[in-house]
């Protein structure tokens, strides 16, 4: 066993769901939600040369997903050494 | 020089490179063949990531799907990349954590099972077959028009490249031949794209020329004047799009599910030192993949006001036909543009209603850009460079899990356990060898359902893998028997709507047919509900998962302890 007791083990679990689901929260929102259910509505706004639907459609969503990667990267590395649990 | 000599010069130089590195990389063991010997640095990993996920496909097809799609298009956007967040957020760590060589492999040990183990490798091998025939066909078409050799040759020529490297060097050789192929196209996608941005906006960066101004000095908006063209001509506004929301969010949804279930992509993440590895590289991999699917969006709206603006001519009359430029004859000879003079006036016109006399294949908008938009011919000789690199590091990647369900799945877990580490070895190279034989036989004799069964690829994968994966390690009582009715299930769910659509009753593919307004593409998001709920109601009927097998899963939830990649 890795952990120091099961309770840390818990909440080790627990703290990487509660952050898996708010970064699939926001994975949700721009891609499925800005991109493709409120496209119509964001469509009425410009941003730059774009209508803004459109752009989370076809590049927007795209920077957001790269940036959730490596936050989640860096916060579970925090994780894991919080708990004592990353590699040597 | 003219364009053949040099695309003979940069893609035989391209050859060579790939080659050397072959040699360089040779594969001692199976540890090294299956999973490069698990010492793949993230970043470079992130490379061979991107180099096999995009494909000719990605490189050719793409930009021309979008440009002739426009808001649609983004299902492939977000699509092929959205499905990163879930692998490495949900998949990728944990995998590399269980430190197998293969997804058969997870899925037969988590689930104790061999039958388990046996559906994952028919579903790989299928998977990987369906894709990898597309490829050499790629490599073929690139061939057969850019050095005027016959396609057979060019199919041929690829072949030989990628049995060298594959058979020879395993994961390893084919690792390292991705990160240059991965630079090679990349470079190829980009020249071309910053050109074309910078004649059409003044933008060095086509992301944001994309939502530039037009350098005529008119003030208007790219898109703004695509707009306006596309209504004129009678086509949908470029911005908007044909499909219904239901049918543009499930075919996203099973892209990206299907992306996150794919074998070819998952296996590379076996390939890196560490638990925390695997997370850098699958943002790695992303964002090297971000950059070709950022441009491809902005090359398809400067391709579609180039080629609209070319054979109407600035007042959208129509040009002579008699004064076609070169890059119409030149794809004229290949079929894939065609000219009917319908009002016998001597010129082009293209539309979107009956005013229409051309027919331009979607797949040439890529490979005919740089012609269109009158570059240099050294930027043509790259663009063909880089979709055979693009075809062959998808191919390699493919080949390989091939021939690891093959030899490791079937011959060593469940033929013959006996087999020593050399037999086993010898025999992934076998594999190897005649997996290439066949997909080069597809690539000569392309079965007409190509096209068809790449949706299939995705739908088996979201609706097979994926949850099965996501289950054995998000639920520690899932046992063997929910898993397997769940991947039946989504499985023959999937396959038989996207069979009954596509092969038996094609005439019957139109939205008011398909169930919930949902195309046989999307489908795959439905089997992987549908796998998910039979898979829980089994569960709920059956007993949970073995003691052992609930520590396993345990430990699998946190880095800590993770070795190299092994059999054992």
């Amino acid at each position: 066993m890795a952990f120091k007791n099961e309770n840390d083990q818990k909440a080790y679990w627990k703290e990487n769901l509660s952050l898996l689901f708010i970064l699939l929260a926001v994975w949700f929102v721009v891609s499925f939600g800005a991109g493709i259910l409120f496209v119509e509505q964001l469509n009425a706004i410009r941003f730059f040369g774009f209508k803004l639907g459109f752009w989370f459609a076809q590049q927007g969503s795209i920077y957001v997903f790269v940036a959730l990667i490596f936050i989640y990267m860096k916060k579970m590395n925090a994780l894991d050494k919080k708990y004592g649990v990353e590699e040597d | 020089m003219d364009v053949q000599t040099l695309t003979f010069i940069i893609v035989g130089a391209s050859f060579l490179l790939y080659i050397g590195i072959a040699i360089w990389a040779r594969a001692g063991s199976t540890n090294e063949f299956y999973v490069a010997g698990g010492g793949v640095p993230p970043v470079m990993n992130g490379m061979a990531t991107a180099a096999d996920w995009m494909s000719a496909a990605s490189f050719i097809s793409m930009a021309g799907l979008i440009s002739f799609m426009g808001y649609d298009g983004a299902v492939y956007l977000m699509g092929w990349t959205g499905g990163y967040v879930l692998l490495a957020l949900c998949l990728a760590p944990y995998l590399r954590k269980f430190g197998k060589f293969t997804v058969p492999d997870f899925i037969g040990d988590r689930y104790y099972s061999q039958t388990a183990r046996t559906v994952a490798v028919i579903c790989a091998i299928f998977v990987c077959f369906t894709y990898v025939a597309g490829q050499m066909r790629g490599v073929g078409v690139v061939f057969s028009r850019f050095l005027e050799v016959d396609i057979v040759a060019g199919v041929v020529i690829g072949m030989a490249i990628v049995f060298f490297y594959t058979v020879l060097g395993g994961m390893k050789g084919i690792t390292y031949t991705q990160v240059a192929q991965y630079c090679v196209l990349i470079f190829a996608y980009l020249v071309p794209a910053v050109f074309i941005s910078i004649l059409v906006t003044g933008h060095v960066l086509p992301q944001t020329g994309f939502g530039a101004t037009l350098a005529d000095g008119s003030g208007v908006y790219l898109l703004d004047k695509l707009d306006g063209l596309s209504t004129e001509l009678g086509f949908n506004q470029y911005t908007d799009g044909s499909k219904s929301m239901i049918d543009v969010f499930c075919i996203t949804l099973a892209l990206m599910v299907g992306t996150a279930g794919l074998p070819h992509v998952i296996v590379r993440f076996f390939t890196v030192p560490k638990v925390s590895d695997a997370r850098k590289s699958a943002g790695w991999a992303l964002l090297f993949i971000a950059i070709l699917y950022t441009t491809a969006p902005s090359l398809a709206a400067f391709a579609r006001v180039n080629m609209i603006e070319t054979i109407n001519g600035p007042d959208a009359q129509g040009t002579e036909y008699a004064n076609a430029p070169t890059w119409i004859v030149n794809w004229e000879k290949t079929g894939l543009i065609t000219h009917t003079d319908k009002n016998n006036d001597g010129k082009m016109f293209y539309s979107g209603d009956d005013r229409n006399e051309m027919k331009i294949d979607r797949d040439i908008m890529v490979l005919a850009n740089p012609e269109i938009a009158d570059l240099p011919a050294w930027v043509i000789a790259l663009v063909a460079a880089g979709g055979v690199a693009a075809a062959l590091s998808t191919s390699a990647g493919l080949l390989l899990v091939i021939s690891t369900s093959v030899s490791h799945d079937l011959m060593k877990k469940t033929l013959m356990p006996d087999i020593s580490d050399k037999g086993e070895l010898l025999s992934a190279r076998i594999a190897a060898a005649v997996a290439i034989l066949i997909a080069g036989y597809f690539g000569v004799n392309p079965p007409g359902f190509v096209g068809q069964v790449v949706a299939f690829a995705f739908g088996l994968a979201a609706s097979s893998f994926f949850p099965a994966i996501i289950m054995g390690i998000f639920s520690k009582r899932m046992n063997d028997k929910g898993a397997i009715a769940g991947m039946v299930s989504g499985i023959l769910f999937t396959t038989a709507y996207i069979v009954y659509f596509k092969f038996i009753n094609p005439s019957l593919n139109t939205p008011d047919n398909w169930f919930l307004g949902i195309s046989p593409e999307g489908i795959g998001s439905i089997g992987m509900v549908v796998n998910f709920v039979v898979a829980f109601i089994v569960f709920k009927m059956t007993d949970e998962a073995p003691q052992e097998i609930q520590e396993l899963v345990e430990s699998i939830r946190f880095p800590k302890g993770a070795g190299e990649a092994s059999a054992h």
